[in-house]
């Protein structure tokens, strides 16, 4: 009786958290979880491994450098920045049918778009169409906010700035006749960028936005002419801009030109002789960098990429080696030789 | 950075708000003069005492006003802190910000906030006591009203009176001026001051004592001066000036501190001396303690190390930038961007600009969130080390307390403890064994035979328990029962033995309040023989008395036996009371008498002679005689009423006694009456020693009934009740060793001397040995039971007496009088006085009392031991108990050499230390000379004990001796060092600890060990009954010593190795999300830029991946709790850091830089010569970092329990969910990264999950699964063969036995030495053949490393 008037009030409390046995599992690397484990991991990624490897296998790629530094190639005269509006032509050949649907790049080495100062080199009101930024563009510019006659710049900063101008015509070479391959920009951008990110002013004409600004120095027209052809894709939501926009990763890289989907050439690009038209605005030896145009198709796993396959495969093998030798070492030890 | 600075630091930032106030205070006051006068406030024009504090308290820290920057300004004095905020304000640098300013302030705003809001919490819970404590109500003295008024405490103030009553607290400390107590005292419980429990008296101040009527403010005129405040709770020094010019000394004695209980007295008057934050009991208060544990001194380093490596790194970067620049020349890059101005800035100002951005992009290398998340867990470890119910005492309801909060890791790296023995390795219950009388020992075998029981009792107890303890969980509620119902029929069965632990229990509620009177304690079995010899001298004395023969016709052996035992009841300071009002005195007075004040009263006094009871005639004369030598002091009060109030107080006291007490002249059928009540009167001691003589006196009915300033009354068999006039105490104090009383003796009439004290003091004093043959017998014989009853283990004291003659006495008193009248030097004249009555003594005998050993302690030294740790006993108590103690707790083992240091001299102490060096040497190689491994550790395991005593101590605590002396005792397996002084604990302390650099723990129950709690690494307390001062200066209180294994090998190792993981983890994670980075640079033109959003950047630590940590941190156990305790080598681990070493921060940076490459680089792989956009890439890497961490954190954790899983599967969906959320909540903000619907896109590739299954088991694969497998497999066999091994060598069979049941648990891994071969197999089979046939104690190191983790290959 006496023994329940104890006085407890200090009695801890007995549930399994503050008494520190909360039921818990206890992950075991016994061999005999581990060695069939490593085994089935090793299989996995050896068949991963093997499906990335087919896959990227039957990505075919051209890649044609059109930087013009030896003397020899047809892009050579135009490396002289003294030279304008130049033009010039490669010509190639495809040995068999490129399939569709063949995704036209265009790429940049050592050019470092990642670079930081230039990345926040942007204002991201202006591009999506706030009128405010037309007149005082965003510090962030700095120093492509205004020209020398203290006039804003739109799109201000360095990315629009810098925006790459070359531009490509592909023809299909018949019997010396030239069938030039049509080409679609559309939707060539991340759908996001074009539909939310990027607007442009509801003013039309959209040129009238544009009132007392100028264009950006290095650009040859202002963003509301960057697409002469179609008057939809001006201004901010100009594809190329967009494309350009989203900067790359890391300094080599290529971004999506335009894409071959119509008329003959939706199954791919037949086998036989090209030319490619070449319009060299965009000066790149200054830096030691490279320009190149790039015909790929892409699987669901995007474009050729033998690394994933072989980095699955070498990982899953390893996985196996080592299972064998725990397996060994295991009957090693467990069935010892003496006693 | 020493640790004392670090220390002080520590503490001045903790407690710098709480005492600025008090320190401003204090300050202003310096400048004054040093005393403190106070006046009366019955004056009614101003206020008199306008300088000095009131009696309000405010412990906080802060007002709404001042909390905003007065706790910056606190959390800016964390050296973390102030940096990170300098990162945040850099951002807002526009050429070197990294991230959006705003953004960029998050973290540090976060956590600084976090923490604000915990102190304002705290501090509001202060406010809230402080406004509970402050509208207390006590009574003061309005002079307006001339009454006493209810006031509030906060009120009150310096120089107010206060009334008083019975059981009230006191508000501020008081001086004493009136009590309604008839001898003018006041008995204070001091348990919320000290802990103590038993009472205290409290004298009116002298002036007043002999006042008669109530006090009346009105009257008092006298200024108090006294000492400045001060914490100092046992000094008070000061003099109380009265109008006539006339000055009275105030002592300690006349002042009530604030916070005590008035008990025992209906009401009492007294003047406020010092009030609210002024008072003794707040200056002494200084919150909790604050230390830095080793483990965070080591992760200081490491911390440092994190700082270098991010100036490397930003410097790396920086050149490498400029580098890139200058590549560039002239020409300019179309993706330059200039500056505003429009020029080019030239490489070498970008390098430094880049320089600050990295250290911003960076700064995650240092742990910002590390230094709060140590604190959570730390906070969360402490909680459950609360909780434990194995730490929990069900007799004293108490718990551990853990009063410093961040060092529990410590626990776990103990090396050394000092132990005090009283009250820590024993119970502090004294139980009378044995005495001795007149050279006759008594050797008491019942009595041992009933202590012999409640051992039994308790261990069968024990057995029930545990029985009912093992069962599973499920049935724990039934078995519970049945284990109730067990031990009920075993109490009933035995019903006679009063005392299993239950009953104890039972009885320690029912007399909750007083201490020292358990049933072992009090019901002790008397000798028959010596019962005999008592009943039969005391009926012849009866007889002589009826007969007026003189006494001295008796046998001197018999008069020595009573003598005995009255020196038994008399001779101590117990207080009487009684059992119905526990706290309210018995009281009982055959005469009302103050002691002796002066010669005149003395003689006066002494004329006739009376015998046992006095008469009311008589105490008035004296009350006369009292009146008229204090009349310079009763002027000033008013004494009209005096006479009429104390007659009716008379009378009020003998009509209450009646019933009782009127037999006068005693009588049986009194005594019989008596008898009834006697077995409940409550001794209250204030040391268990005392306690304990009383009661065995009382056992031989010689029982103390009362006792009152001037007389102790004493009933005997025969002869009733004896009241003996108590002419002086001359207390117990510990240069002496002794304490003495002057009494009266009724039948002699003599003036007699009891003394009581150590038997080493005692026999000095006797008188000198050619007086007589029987003393000198007397005395060999009682000499040689002392040292039987020292190799028992009992504490002995010796009891004395003397008969002095009036005249010596007279001579002695005036010498006496003037020593205590004296104002400087009091304490050593009165030391001195003293020593001039204690000599010549005649031997009476001796006793031996048995301190028991507290439960298990000794099965927890040996597994303390066995876990590595040495033991040294430091013991104030003589040489032979504390051996004898100390084999009985196993420290010392029987088969064991000892080396005994006893040295008279410097010289002969030099001598003696070489000797045994050279002796310890010598067995350091027979035994052990194929250990050379051995050597390297601090610790020399010989089979060696040492022992010292306080004087050799002293001589070995000597500058030039003290590195021999640690060398002598580092080789012994146990020191036990006796007759120390506390001061002599702490050096031996700090001695070891800052000579062979170790960590030390020191535990002890009472205010001598104070001094070495404080100066260990971690300070333990015993919450036992002396009191709580070892508790108030500990970091850990615990209730008894057994649970000192737990909170060691169990807490102290989790925690531990909790805490150090946690860290590494911590650094390991920051530096490999930091490498990601730093990989980049190489991508980027090293331009600071960062794949990973700022978002994700700035959260990732402080929101993704910090909760699963933080339950790793607090709940993993790495070894249950269970096998810690079966295998207390496990320790070791702790011991020698070996979850924290400062290469495993290396192996953790390593890892961490190889863990990024693969992060980095099977991505940059995966999408190089793609269209990837900078930020589409970057969302896979920060999601395969998470998932690497996450799952680095999952191999590191030993046990999962739902929390974890929790946790882990929180922290992925809150990634997810924020960065969803965050990607889809604004297409244009967040510049410069714009993530819109960046992270829904990945989400939808399937190279992204691709991505997230490859680079983790890549990044983790490697350096975890075989290695750990392989060498798990290996030592599986090689371990259980190694155990096997050692076991049969080993009488620990039951080891081998519970590690192969246990084997799944105790991951068995081997040292380093065996990993480092883990590929070649033979050197396992050499290398474990060596320990096959390597010394016993190789072969236990090797069975240790077997069970010890590796931890090198863990690379945490």
């Amino acid at each position: 009786m006496v023994k329940e008037e104890l006085s407890t009030e200090n009695r801890p409390d007995n549930t399994a958290f503050t008494q520190q046995r909360l039921p818990a599992w206890q992950p075991i690397l016994s061999a005999g979880i581990i060695i069939p484990g490593f085994v089935l991991i090793g299989l996995a990624f050896i068949g991963i491994g093997v499906a990335l490897l087919v896959t990227s296998q039957s990505i075919q790629v051209m890649e044609i450098d059109y930087t013009g530094v030896d003397q020899g190639s047809p892009c050579f005269k135009c490396t002289d920045s003294t030279v304008s509006n130049c033009k010039c032509e490669i010509e190639f050949t495809i040995d068999k049918l490129f399939e569709g649907p063949v995704f036209f790049y265009y790429g940049l080495s050592n050019y470092f778009q990642n670079y930081r100062k230039y990345g926040a080199s942007k204002d991201a009101s202006q591009l999506s169409g706030d009128l405010d930024y037309f007149t005082s563009p965003a510090t962030e510019c700095d120093p492509y906010i205004k020209d020398n006659n203290d006039k804003p710049i739109v799109p201000c900063g360095s990315i629009a700035n810098s925006m790459f101008n070359d531009s490509f015509v592909l023809s299909r070479l018949i019997n010396g006749a030239k069938e030039v391959v049509p080409l679609d920009g559309k939707g060539i951008s991340w759908w996001t960028d074009y539909n939310v990110k990027y607007r442009n002013p509801s003013i039309t004409p959209l040129k009238n936005a544009f009132n007392g600004t100028v264009k950006p120095i290095n650009w040859p027209r202002p963003a509301y002419e960057l697409d002469t052809s179609d008057p939809a894709n001006n201004g901010f939501i100009n594809q190329d801009f967009l494309v350009w926009m989203r900067r790359a990763a890391l300094p080599n890289f290529r971004k999506l030109y335009r894409r071959i989907t119509e008329g003959n050439y939706a199954d791919g690009l037949p086998a036989g002789d090209y030319s490619l038209e070449i319009t060299y605005n965009y000066p790149v030896l200054s830096f030691d960098g490279r320009k190149k145009v790039v015909f790929s198709n892409v699987s669901w796993m995007g474009g050729k990429n033998e690394f994933l396959g072989i980095a699955y495969l070498v990982i899953g093998s390893l996985c196996v080696i080592m299972s064998i030798v725990m397996l060994i070492v295991y009957a090693k030890f467990k069935f010892p030789d003496e006693d | 950075m020493t640790r004392e600075s670090r220390d002080t630091e520590i503490t001045k930032a903790a407690g710098a708000g709480a005492t600025a106030a008090v320190r401003g205070r204090k300050k202003r006051k310096n400048k004054e003069n040093k005393t403190r006068t106070v006046r009366a406030n019955t004056l009614l024009n101003d206020h008199p005492n306008p300088h000095y504090a009131n009696n309000k308290i405010k412990t906080t820290k802060y007002t709404l006003l001042s909390f905003l920057p007065k706790n910056l300004f606190e959390q800016f004095h964390r050296f973390a802190n102030v940096y990170f905020v300098f990162i945040a304000l850099l951002n807002f640098v526009p050429v070197v910000n990294a991230f959006q300013p705003e953004l960029a302030l998050a973290p540090v705003v976060f956590i600084l906030s976090v923490t604000a809001i915990k102190d304002l919490w705290e501090d509001y819970r202060r406010h809230r006591s402080d406004t509970e404590i402050n509208h207390m109500d006590c009574l003061v003295y309005s002079s307006m009203e001339r009454r006493y008024v209810e006031k509030y405490w906060k009120e009150v103030q310096v120089g107010d009176f206060i009334r008083l009553r019975c059981n009230e607290i006191l508000p501020a400390d008081v001086l004493l001026l009136s009590s309604s107590d008839p001898d003018r005292l006041c008995h204070i419980e001091t348990a919320t001051l000290d802990g103590e429990t038993n009472l205290k008296q409290r004298q009116v101040v002298r002036s007043f004592l002999d006042l008669d009527c109530e006090f009346d403010p009105f009257k008092y005129h006298s200024v108090i001066e006294c000492e400045k405040p001060n914490n100092d709770l046992n000094r008070f020094r000061g003099y109380i000036v009265h109008r006539s010019g006339r000055r009275d000394v105030l002592c300690k004695e006349n002042l009530l501190l604030r916070g005590c209980t008035i008990r025992n007295t209906e009401e009492a008057v007294g003047i406020v001396i010092y009030a609210g934050h002024e008072t003794k009991a707040m200056l002494n208060n200084n919150g909790p303690r604050y230390k830095r544990s080793k483990l965070e001194r080591q992760m200081n380093v490491d911390v440092f190390w994190c700082v270098i490596i991010l100036l490397v790194i930003c410097s790396f970067a920086a050149v490498g930038h400029g580098l890139w620049m200058f590549q560039y020349g002239d020409k300019r890059p179309v993706f330059d961007v200039l500056s505003p101005q429009g020029t080019n800035l030239s490489p070498i100002m970008s390098a430094i600009y880049l320089f600050l951005t990295l250290i911003i992009v960076f700064q995650v290398l240092i742990p910002i969130s590390l230094f709060v998340s140590i604190e959570i867990v730390k906070i969360c470890q402490v909680y459950l080390i609360h909780q434990d119910m194995d730490l929990y005492d069900e007799e004293t309801d108490s718990h551990l307390q853990c009063r410093a909060l961040n060092i529990t890791e410590d626990l776990g790296q103990m090396q050394y403890i000092f132990s005090d023995k009283t009250g820590t390795l024993t119970e502090n219950k004294m139980v009378f064994r044995r005495c001795t009388v007149a050279g006759v020992e008594y050797s008491h075998d019942a009595n041992a035979r009933r202590l012999a029981m409640y051992q039994e009792m308790d261990s069968e107890e024990e057995e029930c328990m545990s029985h009912g303890g093992t069962l599973p969980r499920r049935e724990s509620v039934t078995s519970h029962q049945s284990a109730r119902v067990v031990l009920r029929s075993q109490s009933t069965k035995s019903h006679r033995r009063t005392g299993s632990r239950a009953e104890a229990k039972r009885a320690s509620i029912l007399s909750k309040h007083t201490a020292f009177s358990s049933p072992m304690e009090k019901d002790i079995t008397p000798d028959p023989q010596l019962l005999y010899k008592v009943n039969e001298c005391s009926s012849q004395m009866d007889f002589m008395r009826f007969h007026s023969q003189p006494m001295s016709q008796l046998s001197s052996d018999l008069s020595d036996i009573i003598d005995f035992f009255i020196a038994l009841t008399i001779c101590n300071t117990v207080v009487v009371s009684s059992p119905n009002q526990p706290r309210h005195k018995v009281r009982m007075r055959f005469e009302l008498k103050s002691p002796v004040k002066t010669i005149e009263d003395f003689i006066k006094r002494f004329t006739p002679s009376r015998l046992t009871s006095g008469s009311n005639s008589s105490s008035s004369s004296s009350l006369i005689t009292n009146r008229s030598s204090n009349k310079g002091c009763s002027s000033l009060l008013s004494s009209p009423s005096a006479e009429s109030t104390l007659t009716k107080l008379h009378e009020e006291q003998s009509s209450h006694l009646e019933p009782t007490f009127s037999p006068v002249p005693p009588c049986y059928d009194g005594k019989a009456s008596w008898n009834l009540e006697e077995g409940e009167l409550r001794y209250e001691a204030e040391s268990p020693d005392e306690a304990a003589l009383v009661y065995a006196a009382r056992a031989y009915k010689c029982s103390l009934v009362g006792r009152l300033p001037d007389q102790v009354t004493v009933e005997l068999p025969h002869l009733g009740k004896l009241s003996f006039e108590l002419l002086h105490t001359l207390g117990f104090d510990s240069t002496r060793k002794r304490m003495s009383v002057v009494v009266k003796h009724p039948l002699t009439d003599q003036i007699t001397v009891y003394t009581k004290g150590a038997d080493s003091v005692i026999m000095d004093l006797l008188k000198p040995l050619d007086t007589g043959k029987r003393q000198k017998k007397i005395i060999c014989r009682t000499q040689n039971y002392l040292n039987l009853y020292a190799a028992d283990g009992l504490r002995t004291l010796c009891i004395a007496k003397k008969i002095l003659s009036k005249e010596e006495y007279a001579c002695w008193l005036q010498c006496h009088l003037e020593a205590e009248t004296a104002i400087q030097g009091r304490e050593e004249l009165l030391f001195q006085s003293a020593l001039r009555l204690e000599t010549n003594l005649q031997l009476l005998g001796a006793t031996g009392v048995e301190d028991r050993l507290q439960d298990g302690v000794p099965e927890t030294v040996a597994a303390l031991r066995r876990a590595g740790l040495q033991i040294w006993v430091l013991t104030g108590d003589k040489q032979e108990t504390a051996v004898n103690i100390a084999y009985a707790c196993k420290l010392l083992d029987p088969e064991e050499e000892m080396l005994t240091l006893n040295a008279d001299s410097q010289v002969s102490h030099v001598s003696l230390v070489c000797k045994s060096l050279g002796l310890s040497k010598k067995k350091q190689i027979n035994s052990s000379s194929s250990l050379s491994s051995h050597n390297t550790s601090p610790f020399l395991v010989h089979r060696l004990g040492l022992v010292i005593d306080g004087r050799t101590l002293a001589y070995a605590l000597d500058k030039t001796l003290e590195d021999k002396f640690l060398e002598v005792a580092r080789s012994c397996r146990s020191v036990l060092c006796c007759r120390s002084t506390p001061l002599q604990k702490s050096m031996v302390v700090k001695l070891v600890r800052n000579k062979l650099k170790v960590m030390t723990l020191a535990i002890g129950d009472g205010a001598n060990d104070v001094s070495m709690i404080q100066v260990a690494d971690v300070g333990v307390g015993i919450s036992g009954q002396e009191g709580m001062q070892a508790v108030m200066a500990s970091d850990f209180a615990l209730p008894r010593f057994r649970y000192l294994q737990k909170l060691l090998l169990v807490h102290g190792h989790w925690c531990y190795s909790r805490l150090a993981n946690m860290i590494l983890y911590f650094f390991y994670k920051n530096a490999m999300f930091v490498a990601l980075l730093f990989w980049y640079q190489f991508y980027c033109g090293f331009s600071g830029s960062a794949m990973i959003d700022q978002w994700y950047l700035i959260f990732f630590n402080l929101m993704f991946s910090a909760f699963p940590q933080l339950v790793t941190g607090t709940l993993d156990k790495d070894v249950s709790a269970e096998t810690l305790q079966r295998l207390p080598q496990l320790y070791v681990n702790g011991q020698n850091s070996e979850e924290y070493k400062p290469y495993m921060f290396w192996m953790n940076m390593i890892d961490a830089f190889y863990q990024s490459l693969v992060c980095f680089f099977i991505p940059y792989f995966a999408y190089a010569d793609s269209d990837v956009d900078l930020f589409t890439w970057g969302t896979p890497i920060t999601t395969l970092a998470l998932f690497t961490i996450l799952l680095h954190l999952g191999i590191e954790t030993k046990t999962w329990t739902w929390m974890n899983w929790l946790s882990i599967i929180f922290s992925i969906t809150l990634f997810f969910t924020v960065a969803l959320c965050y990607n889809a909540s604004c297409p244009t903000c967040f510049s410069p990264s714009n993530p819109y619907w960046t992270m829904q896109r990945q989400l939808q590739e399937p190279l992204f999950y691709l991505l997230c299954l490859i680079t983790p088991v890549t990044a983790l694969l490697p350096r975890y699964m075989p290695f750990r497998v392989l060498t798990r497999i290996i030592l599986q066999h090689r371990g259980l063969r190694g155990v096997r091994a050692s076991a049969t060598g080993v009488q620990n069979v039951d080891i081998y036995n519970s590690q192969r049941a246990k084997f799944s648990e105790v991951k068995l891994k081997l040292g380093f030495f065996c990993l480092c071969s883990s590929f070649t197999l033979n050197n396992i089979g050499t290398n474990s053949h060596r320990g096959g046939v390597g010394t016993h104690t190789h072969t236990h190191a090797h069975t240790d490393s077997v069970h010890i983790r590796a931890r090198a290959w863990r690379l945490e």
